[in-house]
């Protein structure tokens, strides 16, 4: 028996493993104390997913209109311009930063003054420190620029498997949307803001932030709370993953120039070993 | 006869792969080189750095103030008109860079240029040097009051920055 | 097997060359004529493999070097910079923490390969030694480097690693406290994990030349465990044969490698790890990368502090005396069925201790880990018994007479 045919028998006891583990991981989700998000759909998904747009452009909205009362979005203004990103126009983005207020300085007298943002600029702060954050709410909000890559659930055996796999169902890496979707749908008391049925403990600092009408969008989408979730968790995933479509046309090619390669190579090899015995 | 064909084809159908499987190999070494060229060229948030905002209204007549733009010394200057007489009276065919001084400048009593010997880097003192205009300490390069080059081993005049006057007084570089 | 060179200066420059520095020559024997077993098969292709990713990170991890600010303040958002500005700062980065895991993955089938065709034997001992302290290196610097982006994870992990090593009596504190450079993880932390990280990888190219020196002294072992006899018959030259064969593996792996990079480059990492360090607030749940689980599980498997850290290292320590735990006279786990189960036996312990160093320290898995890490060493004790109960099969004489058998019917003899 060679190495490779064991191999197939570890394979199979891998998966008889899997299955009694997974069986106990079931037992043991049904004690835990909140449900698992459900996958939702993103146009971001999958090896040929891209942003999209007016997606990316609406869940801004939400998050200017509403997020930024309260979060941080350590991002330039520029980026908003960016080609895969809500792509805003030049003059767009220009008007954006105007619109708001940067300190900036010391000038030549020595003091702080404001100006108007540009488009270099970070978004600026909703509090001047984490701190003055807190103290004024109680918890300090974390920064939403990686927020959609900061925030994960347990996937359990053998579905994290799966989750690397170029296989149909698999590949699936937008576990942060799935999970700030589902958080924004979690508030189901009507009679505790703060009780989020999807959030570990149950007890979430952030009292429901959307609700159905909200914000208006100029493109007639429905502005509905589902719709909201979808928008807001899309773009949180652009602000956390901005090269996304370039990094998986990129891949497209990579991968399949190394096809072409592999197959060259297979057949030059086989071809140099062709008068070996081996 | 045949045989000797088959192995003539089988070398050259052999050969063809060689060199195709090579070709390619080349190929994707080559791309991958691209990236590690490429990221030490400024990245986006240094192309996006903004312009400089200057307010020139508080410098006097005869002064030089040095703001910094793109992390480059720019010499604004005050002319006097004697200063704008002397640029502007010079032969430009006589001169090693030949420019015009009202190519130079936008408005006669404002000198703008990037305060970098192009020379070798430097960073030349105001108001020095047998023509008034600027004097190189590090190799001698002797520049006039419109910034360019007269004596020494510059090549060239004061660079003069893209800026463009927002208000009579308010400059915005670059 | 190391005969006079076979190598001849063709041109006048080359024989100036070879009087003064036979680099050449020693080239050409080392990889062109050196003689290769026929017989080996895709798993010895991971050698290769393992050089690449080598250059791969040390390559990338200078590029990225050029971006990065080993700074508490400014270590967070210098590696963001670099995912959102710097001109293929994203590839570079996911090239390089991916590439880690790949390092891993590709050093793990490299050993698990040896143990099972008895690669650590007679004569090659100081080799198998060698690759423990080259595994060891890079673990240090594996781990070093998670440090570096300065995450919540980097910042707990390394927490966690360096308390290890108050575990030892009497002056455990005192060196917890010199590593730290201060009386928790801080700025000075960060900037020695820095150097170091940059350091070792060239300590690990250089022990690295140690084993492909000390591999080229003994010669190759092959899938039948049995020396090369006449090289005529045996060998192959390096190039083209195995240089092609190295080539191809590279390239599959590459498309591995890729699909991580480029499709699900966070799969392997941590979310943890996007939330910057705050050194008042600990994660919930602090995993290691994937890589160190099965000794992560091993060290929570004792409830002991200095027993676990103990259990931990000798779980890595026992590695460099497997050549004289294993007294079989047979190599290759081919002619060893005992030894064959027990080696897959093995690796599926390996896989469990994994899964269990992956969950919380919770029953069940403390109880599973406990009777893994028992397997672990239980392996490694089983070793010198095992001559006494197995019945080897019979071993070929020759490679060519293995290469013979395997394809039987004779075709060619050429």
């Amino acid at each position: 028996m060679t190495f490779a045919s064991s191999f197939t028998k570890i394979v199979g006891a891998a998966t008889a493993l899997a299955a009694v583990v997974a069986l106990s991981n079931l037992a043991a989700r049904a004690e835990e104390e909140q449900p698992n998000p459900t996958r939702q759909e993103w146009s971001f998904a999958g090896p040929f997913g891209t942003y999209d747009k007016a997606q990316l452009q609406r869940g801004f909205k939400i998050y200017k209109e509403v997020c930024s009362n309260c979060h941080e979005l350590h991002i330039p203004i520029r980026t908003l311009g960016q080609p895969g990103g809500p792509e805003l126009s030049v003059d767009e983005v220009k008007a954006l930063a105007a619109s708001y207020t940067v300190k900036d300085g010391p000038n030549a007298a020595g003091e702080m003054f404001d100006r108007p943002g540009r488009p270099s600029d970070y978004f600026p702060t909703p509090f001047p420190n984490p701190e003055a954050a807190a103290a004024a709410l109680g918890n300090a909000p974390p920064d939403m620029s990686l927020l959609a890559k900061a925030r994960k659930y347990e996937r359990g055996f053998p579905a994290f498997v799966f989750d690397a796999l170029p296989i149909p169902g698999g590949m699936y890496q937008e576990l942060g949307p799935d999970y700030i979707y589902a958080i924004l749908h979690g508030y189901e008391k009507d009679d505790d803001p703060n009780w989020n049925a999807y959030f570990p403990g149950h007890k979430i600092a952030m009292g429901k932030p959307l609700v159905e009408g909200q914000v208006d969008y100029p493109d007639g989408t429905p502005t509905t709370l589902d719709q909201y979730a979808k928008d807001v968790a899309s773009f949180l995933y652009w602000a956390a993953e901005p090269t996304l479509d370039q990094r998986k046309s990129i891949g497209a090619k990579v991968m399949i120039f190394l096809l072409i390669l592999s197959c060259l190579m297979y057949f030059t090899k086989r071809t140099i070993w062709s008068d070996v015995a081996h | 006869m045949s045989t000797a064909t088959t192995s003539t084809d089988e070398t050259s159908r052999r050969d063809f792969l060689y060199i195709s499987t090579g070709a390619v190999a080349a190929v994707g070494a080559v791309s991958v080189v691209w990236p590690l060229i490429s990221q030490m060229s400024p990245d986006a948030s240094t192309l996006a750095l903004a312009s400089t905002e200057v307010d020139v209204a508080s410098i006097p007549v005869g002064q030089i103030v040095t703001v910094k733009w793109r992390g480059k010394p720019v010499f604004i200057r005050h002319r006097s008109p004697e200063e704008i007489k002397a640029a502007v009276d010079v032969d430009v065919g006589s001169l090693r860079d030949p420019q015009a001084d009202s190519t130079r400048v936008q408005k006669p009593e404002w000198l703008i240029v990037i305060g970098i010997c192009t020379h070798l880097g430097c960073i030349p003192l105001g108001k020095q040097g047998q023509y008034d205009g600027w004097f190189c300490p590090c190799h001698g390069s002797v520049y006039d009051t419109s910034g360019r080059i007269r004596q020494g081993p510059a090549p060239r005049n004061l660079d003069v920055p893209p800026y463009a006057f927002l208000t009579d007084t308010k400059v915005k570089i670059g | 097997m190391h005969g006079l060179s076979t190598f001849e200066p063709k041109n006048g420059f080359v024989k100036w060359l070879e009087a003064r520095l036979p680099i050449l020559s020693f080239g050409y024997d080392s990889f062109v004529a050196y003689p290769t077993p026929k017989n080996l098969n895709y798993w010895w292709t991971f050698g290769a493999i393992l050089s690449f990713m080598l250059i791969a990170q040390i390559v990338t991890g200078v590029v990225l070097t050029m971006h990065y600010t080993p700074e508490a303040t400014m270590a967070f958002s210098s590696v963001e910079k670099i995912m959102r500005d710097v001109n293929w700062g994203w590839f570079l980065r996911y090239a390089h923490s991916n590439g880690a895991s790949l390092f891993f993955f590709a050093v793990y089938v490299h050993m698990f390969r040896g143990i099972y065709y008895g690669s650590y034997k007679n004569p090659r001992e100081v080799l198998w030694i060698l690759g423990v302290i080259i595994f060891l290196l890079m673990m240090a610097t594996g781990f070093m480097g998670y440090v570096l982006p300065w995450g919540q994870m980097s910042f707990w992990g390394a927490t966690v690693i360096t308390n290890l090593f108050s575990a030892i009596p009497l002056v455990g504190n005192d060196i917890t406290t010199w590593l730290w450079g201060g009386y928790s993880i801080d700025n000075p932390t960060l900037n020695r994990f820095f150097a170091l990280h940059y350091l070792l990888p060239f300590a690990i190219a250089a022990v690295v030349g140690l084993h492909v020196w000390a591999l080229h002294v003994t010669g190759q072992n092959n899938p039948d465990g049995v020396e090369i006899q006449d090289i005529k018959k045996d060998c192959v030259p390096f190039t083209p044969h195995a240089t092609m064969k190295d080539g191809l593996g590279i390239t599959v792996f590459l498309l591995l490698y890729c699909w991580f990079i480029f499709y699900v480059p966070n799969y392997l990492g941590d979310a943890d790890n996007y939330i910057p360090a705050n050194p008042m607030k600990t994660p919930p749940h602090i995993v290691p990368e994937w890589y160190f689980l099965p000794y992560y599980a091993i060290l929570r498997s004792i409830p002991d502090k200095l027993a676990g850290v103990i259990a931990m290292f000798a779980a890595i320590a026992v590695l460099a005396f497997l050549p004289w735990l294993d007294t079989s006279k047979v190599r290759s786990a081919k002619y060893r069925p005992l030894y064959k189960k027990l080696f897959w036996g093995f690796v599926l312990v390996g896989i469990g201790l994994g899964y269990c160093g992956a969950m919380p320290a919770a029953e069940p898995y403390v109880t599973a880990s406990r009777i893994l890490s028992l397997l672990y060493f239980g392996f490694f004790a089983a070793l010198p018994f095992l001559p006494k109960f197995e019945r080897t099969l019979p071993v070929p004489a020759t490679i060519a007479e293995a290469v013979l058998a395997k394809s039987e019917p004779v075709k060619t003899a050429k």
